[in-house]
């Protein structure tokens, strides 16, 4: 995200914040470490006078962290940024957040496409749901008591990609995948740089509103497993949580619950809204499962690419700021900050 | 020897993957030909071609009126639903798309998605979740026929003494989705149905336990055993097409009044009830027609 904005000139400054360093090389974009909450968010802001935040670091993956690290990140953490956005005399014109589909669950009574303003049919059970609604609120809530702000909310399907680990990706890159026996739902898809230019179209565009992001079409789980040579591992559909317990925790499969209610009933989103504003994504929901198969083809081939890069302070410094490097940075102005991916 | 900006172009260009140019759509190789609503027009023509000889030998099924469905272009189709696991859903769907050759989507009650193995079979068939949101895709951006059955699981449940006297039709769901849709409603009246799997009795707490809608005890269980969970009795089907109801109220709108859609949806029941008895009028034997 911050590579595809320092392509732009109009950008000033990008100010980039996250728990880890970035991973990537970075020519103009600053970077500060946080706390998983953000707690110093507000200072910076008062500090930089940024104009737009992208709120990137909601945890969508339950496998990751514990419940309490999940509603700390998602929910403390949106609190804080919300918060130094809408502080008194705040700068911030914008604020660009990235959802999931999650929000919408996963039930037998679903529609067929979800359309943004479709409830959920099904009381949200999971605790990664429940944090998202919650922030949701938070942003709705925020959305109204700062009319003069764009608040534009993402929520993005299924990500795959080159580099994205989710629960589904774990899955399909082994031998063994799960699905509960009777049931092979049909899912979407959105690629990992549909993901990022979404972003950056809302951001630069300064599109306000709540919008579905995926891919084209929709795909059954068991051809998607088809696509990845991966063998279905049948879970019976009664009893499902214990009996697929002791393969997660010998770490042949990943099942979340909301993972478990996807693979039964699956989900679809009505994309109508984004398009509307002159965003398509470039990959199709198949498309996005070929992109992450080649990928992981490659890896499996020639194995993870070692780190070209790696963040150090004083080589960032140096680049940034020395006399010796002669570069054409403009002065700051409107800087810009965002979360990390 | 390059200088500290050369080297960071460089960086750049060898390490920075974005933007990628603006190349088209990449929409990757499917293994399948499964749709965005699960239907596979594989896996339904090899229902069609095992159903075939139940529709004409075992059913027999005859049609009056098909040409009353267009060729193209949605329109939603509602029929009377009746015996205890419906055979009118799919001899409806094998004749229109054998005589017309035009994709039929059943639209049924969401329980069905929720049974392993049933659920996605009848996906693959051709058979969708009824959720007004389907219906509005289906036909108005896709211009596809859709079949529901408005009495809902009213209509299989009701035992045989109530055979043919058509149920409340919803809450008159189907005209509003029409109407929204602009897509004429064609009713479809259909005899034989009630005979080939009458319900006797139903046993409600079963039901509550199982958490189906129904469970019936049919005549053919009694005649055939376990069999007669899935054994038809071969009753002649005989199918009319009524006149395709048409709506003169601008299409898209959120809502339309209620009192409408009632009266639309009460006239095209009694229309349809009417029809029914006329046609039991003209028949001589369950079996022969």
């Amino acid at each position: 995200m911050a590579q595809a904005l320092e392509s732009d000139p109009d950008v000033d400054m990008i100010l980039g914040m996250g728990t880890r360093e970035p991973t990537v090389p970075l020519e103009r974009a600053e970077f500060v470490t946080a706390d998983q909450t953000y707690s110093i968010l507000s200072r910076i802001v008062r500090a930089t006078q940024v104009d737009t935040i992208v709120h990137t670091f909601l945890v969508v993956d339950s496998t990751r962290v514990s419940g309490r690290a999940l509603h700390e990140i998602n929910v403390i953490g949106t609190m804080n940024l919300l918060a130094a956005a809408g502080q008194a005399g705040s700068p911030v014109r914008q604020v660009v957040v990235k959802s999931s589909t999650l929000v919408y669950g996963s039930a037998s009574t679903d529609p067929a496409w979800f359309r943004e303003e479709t409830p959920r049919t099904s009381p949200a059970r999971t605790r990664v749901e429940r944090s998202l609604l919650e922030v949701e609120g938070f942003v709705r809530d925020f959305a109204e008591d700062n009319p003069a702000t764009v608040v534009s909310v993402l929520r993005f399907a299924n990500v795959l990609g080159t580099d994205i680990v989710t629960p589904i990706s774990t899955n399909l890159s082994r031998p063994l995948c799960p699905a509960i026996a009777g049931y092979d739902p049909l899912l979407q898809f959105v690629e990992e740089d549909d993901v990022v230019r979404c972003l950056e179209h809302v951001t630069r565009h300064r599109v306000p509103g709540l919008y579905n992001v995926a891919g084209a079409g929709k795909l059954p789980w068991s051809e998607v497993a088809r696509i990845c040579g991966c063998r279905l591992l049948p879970i019976p559909p009664v009893a499902t949580r214990p009996a697929a317990a002791p393969l997660v925790r010998m770490g042949l499969i990943e099942l979340p619950p909301e993972l478990e209610s996807l693979l039964r009933y699956g989900r679809g989103v009505d994309t109508t809204r984004i398009g509307k504003t002159g965003f398509t994504c470039r990959y199709t929901s198949a498309g996005a499962v070929d992109s992450f198969i080649g990928a992981l083809r490659l890896r499996r081939s020639v194995g993870h690419a070692p780190p070209s890069y790696t963040y150090s302070q004083d080589i960032e410094q140096f680049f940034r700021h020395s006399p010796a490097v002669v570069h054409n940075v403009p002065d700051s102005e409107a800087p810009f900050l965002r979360g990390p991916s | 020897m390059t200088t500290p900006k050369e080297t960071v172009e460089h960086q750049r260009a060898a390490l920075v993957p974005l933007p990628r140019g603006e190349d088209a759509t990449r929409s990757g190789h499917r293994l399948s030909d499964v749709d965005e609503w699960g239907r596979s027009e594989h896996t339904r023509a090899l229902a069609r071609k095992v159903f075939a000889p139940i529709y004409d030998n075992w059913f027999r099924v005859e049609w009056e009126g098909l040409e009353k469905i267009p060729r193209k272009g949605g329109a939603l189709l509602v029929a009377n639903h009746a015996g205890a696991i419906p055979s009118d859903a799919p001899v409806i769907m094998h004749g229109i798309e054998v005589e017309l050759k035009r994709p039929v989507y059943g639209m049924a009650d969401f329980f069905f998605k929720s049974v392993p193995w049933f659920g996605t079979a009848w996906a693959r068939v051709g058979g969708l979740p009824a959720h007004p949101d389907n219906a509005l895709r289906l036909l108005r951006d896709q211009g596809q026929l859709a079949l529901v059955f408005p009495e809902g699981t009213k209509g299989p449940s009701k035992t045989y003494a109530d055979r043919y006297r058509l149920r409340r039709f919803g809450r008159g769901g189907f005209v509003e989705i029409a109407m929204r849709a602009g897509v004429p409603v064609i009713p479809i009246a259909v005899v034989g149905a009630e005979e080939s799997m009458p319900t006797l009795f139903r046993i409600p707490s079963l039901a509550r336990i199982l958490g189906v809608p129904y469970v019936p005890v049919t005549a053919n269980m009694l005649a055939f055993g376990p069999l007669g969970v899935v054994m038809y009795f071969p009753s002649k089907f005989k199918l009319r097409v009524l006149d395709p109801v048409t709506f003169d109220v601008p299409p898209g709108q959120e809502r339309y009044s209620k009192s409408r859609v009632m009266e639309e949806a009460e006239r095209i029941r009694i229309n349809l009830q009417e029809t029914i008895y006329a046609m039991l009028r003209e028949r001589r034997s369950v079996w022969f027609g």
